[in-house]
């Protein structure tokens, strides 16, 4: 696939009904920066993210979209050494203050990684890792759970004969999108999304971003992307970085046929990035 | 570089390979082929009916009626041996009693001769006096020279009677009629077909050692038995012997399996070696009691919740540390601190074996652990965790479960380990001869163990010649063992790896 947007491939798959501006916000960035070490890689950030809307975060690589993305339900915790400072508000509360509980958050902010990351255990005991964390133990609940999500994910219908199966025997597509059901199973509100069709072959991609389109209706989505094609298919809203900034954010139809900043266009328009 | 010198490079790097490969196999090969071809013989072996009886009187194994009808049957072909000893001990006491019987006529006859010179005195005729007088001393002298001939020929004759008596004894077992032995080993001949024959030359051959040669070593001359009872009633015995000794003892090709699990009888003469594999196996799994716990737990701490910091890599750097430490300092630690600082048990016990064989594989099990935790995909626990669990959930389920092959290689490493240690043991848990020991008798007993019953019965036993077989064969057991465990590894590993990668 190529850099190259075209605006007719956007009018082809941004046919939907037009968003001039967020409605409601569900989660804002104020000032939000994080560093790893003495490194800033997400520098001053603010920006409302809609509720139950796509959002994708592109620009180059290294320029701490996925870090962005990850701070959100504070993934970079993990990594040692590293600290943020300003805001990331989500339902009124500073995410980065001292008395949130990361794993209720973890709860409410799902996550679908770059590569699939099955468990190596049954597709069931996959989809239902995260309701039995949060204390479902009842089989027939959680059977439920299971199959809905799968259904969510659109996968229902190629694993329903092999639940018991280990997850690890599937195609890369399918562990993707058993991936999203896991993160559907915990209910979240939102789901982050860091490069999910990046591991995956073009008709797979195809079948995930059927899926994101699908989802939009109920979740808050987040996405990382790096082709600039997908972000146009499937968002509703983009924001461009480079360099830890956030350049520039809107609507998506908007961002790439009439960009404001110089920047995104140049970046747009394949002439650097 | 030249396309010529780099494949000649590729091959002489492949050959070189090859030949360490090679020789690593060979290596193995030599010291496993006499550990096994040894070790076998304790389990199969020609036994005689001497083992036969040792079965089924001790341990009650065999059918009584067959071995009667055996038994019988090599009375009977006992019996010349026992008659011809018989016959010599009774010729032996006849000349004995007739040269005594000789000398005692002699003393008669200087006593009459003495009254008869004492009465011809009284009288007044001492020529005549005289005359006897001289013929009593040269009765007395003669009576002397007589018993001191009797003490050479009683020297001559019992000496290597008894010598030829004893080595009978160890052969064949006590005579018939005789009281029974106190101690076990006495009470039976040779068990082994192989011990038969050499027993049997120490009864046909004497052993001397020749000093004539100042200027060299001694030698050891090995003169025929049969030289000392020349043209006694034992002259034949030795022939007959040697000619009927199979029909003595009834070698028969035995399978003598239960040599794991029999006790072993008389500091192991007989019997076998259950006692020291049940020490082995109790102070294994002691030790994995232990070990696992902590070792794994340190390792989850390690990896997962510590900050790296200097605490930490100092802890990490004790840890190496600690795996290099000689095991004779940790059987000293073990001594010193369980035993007599925290006393876990008033002797040496199981219990303080098991900690310190515990601490010993300590390190190795947190090492191995470590790796596997760290080699576990990062991309597992971002999954869990961003499904919202807890780092001990995250532990407890994910990362732990994708570990488990290569945390499972090295615990059961550690146990081939622990099970194999000697030096750390001797002080803490190792005695020489036991009963096996009940589940509940670990706290406070000591116990045999193979490791440390290989060096004993090599070094401290008695009788190490008579059973060396006893000793390959635990050396084969200890090593079977190890291997058995080492395979057991493999295949875990293989298998719960498959099932991880579906």
């Amino acid at each position: 696939m190529s850099e190259e947007i075209t605006l007719k491939k956007i009018d082809t798959f941004a046919q939907r009904d037009e968003v001039t501006s967020p409605t409601e916000t569900h989660i804002e960035a104020k000032d939000f920066s994080l560093y790893y070490g003495d490194f800033e890689a997400v520098r001053k950030v603010s920006m409302k993210i809609p509720k139950r809307k796509v959002t994708a975060m592109i620009g180059p690589s290294g320029c701490g979209k996925s870090t962005l993305l990850r701070s959100i339900n504070r993934m970079n915790d993990l990594i040692p050494s590293t600290s943020a400072s300003g805001e990331m508000i989500f339902d009124g509360h500073n995410i980065y203050a001292r008395n949130i509980d990361v794993v209720t958050l973890r709860a409410r902010v799902g996550m679908v990684f770059q590569k699939p990351n099955v468990f190596p255990k049954s597709i069931f005991d996959n989809v239902a890792y995260g309701p039995r964390l949060q204390g479902i133990k009842n089989k027939q609940e959680l059977s439920e759970i299971v199959e809905q999500s799968l259904r969510q994910a659109a996968i229902w219908d190629e694993v329903k004969d092999r639940l018991q199966a280990n997850a690890l025997g599937m195609s890369g597509g399918q562990q993707q999108r058993l991936c999203i059901a896991r993160a559907l199973a915990i209910k979240p509100e939102i789901l982050l999304m860091d490069e999910p069709t990046s591991a995956l072959d073009p008709k797979a991609t195809a079948k995930i971003e059927d899926l994101i389109g699908e989802l939009r209706k109920q979740y808050t989505i987040i996405i990382v992307t790096h082709n600039m094609q997908q972000a146009a298919r499937v968002s509703d809203f983009t924001a461009f970085m480079y360099e830890g900034v956030l350049i520039e954010f809107g609507n998506t139809k908007q961002l790439f046929t009439n960009p404001e900043n110089p920047q995104t266009e140049n970046y747009i328009t394949g002439r650097f990035g | 570089m030249r396309l010529e010198t780099r494949k000649l490079l590729d091959k002489a790097f492949s050959g070189l390979g090859l030949i360490a490969i090679a020789v690593m196999g060979i290596a193995l090969l030599l010291i496993l082929t006499p550990i096994v071809w040894r070790g076998s013989k304790a389990f199969v072996f020609k036994g005689t009916i001497e083992h036969r009886r040792v079965m089924l009187e001790q341990f009650d194994r065999g059918n009584p009626d067959k071995f009667t009808r055996e038994y019988t049957e090599i009375t009977a072909a006992r019996a010349p041996i026992y008659k011809m000893m018989e016959d010599f001990e009774a010729e032996t006491i006849a000349q004995i009693s007739s040269m005594e019987s000789q000398m005692d006529a002699k003393k008669d006859r200087a006593k009459e001769l003495k009254t008869a010179a004492r009465a011809l005195k009284s009288d007044g005729k001492a020529d005549e006096a005289d005359q006897l007088e001289a013929e009593e001393d040269r009765l007395k002298d003669e009576a002397k020279e007589l018993k001191s001939r009797i003490k050479e020929f009683k020297t001559a004759r019992t000496e290597p009677y008894d010598a030829l008596h004893e080595a009978i004894r160890e052969l064949l077992g006590p005579m018939p009629g005789q009281r029974t032995p106190v101690l076990l080993r006495q009470q039976y001949g040779q068990t082994r077909w192989d011990r038969t024959l050499v027993k049997l030359h120490e009864v046909l051959y004497t052993e001397e050692w020749d000093y004539s040669n100042a200027d060299a070593m001694g030698v050891l001359v090995e003169t025929p038995r049969v030289k000392q009872f020349k043209g006694t009633r034992l002259e034949p015995f030795f022939q007959y012997l040697e000619e009927h000794i199979e029909e003595m003892m009834r070698p028969k090709t035995t399978f003598y399996w239960q040599f794991i699990t029999d006790k072993s009888k008389d500091s192991h003469i007989f019997g076998g070696i259950w006692p020291e594999v049940l020490g082995t196996i109790y102070l294994t799994l002691g030790a994995m009691i232990f070990a696992i716990p902590m070792g794994v737990i340190a390792a989850i701490y390690l990896c997962e919740y510590a900050k790296e910091g200097r605490v930490i890599s100092f802890l990490r750097i004790c840890i190496s540390t600690l795996a290099g430490v000689p095991s004779i300092v940790f059987g000293l630690f073990g001594l010193a601190f369980f035993l007599n600082t925290i006393q876990v048990s008033d002797s040496k016990s199981v219990l303080a074996g098991s900690l310190t064989l515990s601490l010993l594989v300590l390190p190795t099990i947190i090492r191995s652990s470590e790796e596997a935790i760290l080699a576990v995909p990062r991309a597992y626990k971002e999954a869990a965790l961003g499904l919202g669990a807890g780092r001990w959930h995250t532990v407890m389920t994910v990362i732990l479960p994708a570990a488990l092959p290569g945390i499972l290689t090295g615990i059961v490493i550690s146990m081939g380990r622990a099970a194999g240690e000697t030096a750390p043991i001797i002080f803490t848990a190792a005695v020489s001869v036991g009963a096996p020991l009940k589940i509940w008798e670990t706290l406070s007993q000591p116990t045999p163990a193979l490791p440390w019953n290989i060096y004993n019965l090599c070094t401290e036993h008695e009788a190490v010649d008579e059973i060396r077989h006893v000793q390959y064969g635990m050396v084969f057991t200890l090593v079977a063992i190890v291997l058995l465990l080492n395979l057991f590894a493999i295949l875990m590993r293989a298998r719960i790896s498959k099932k991880l990668r579906g």
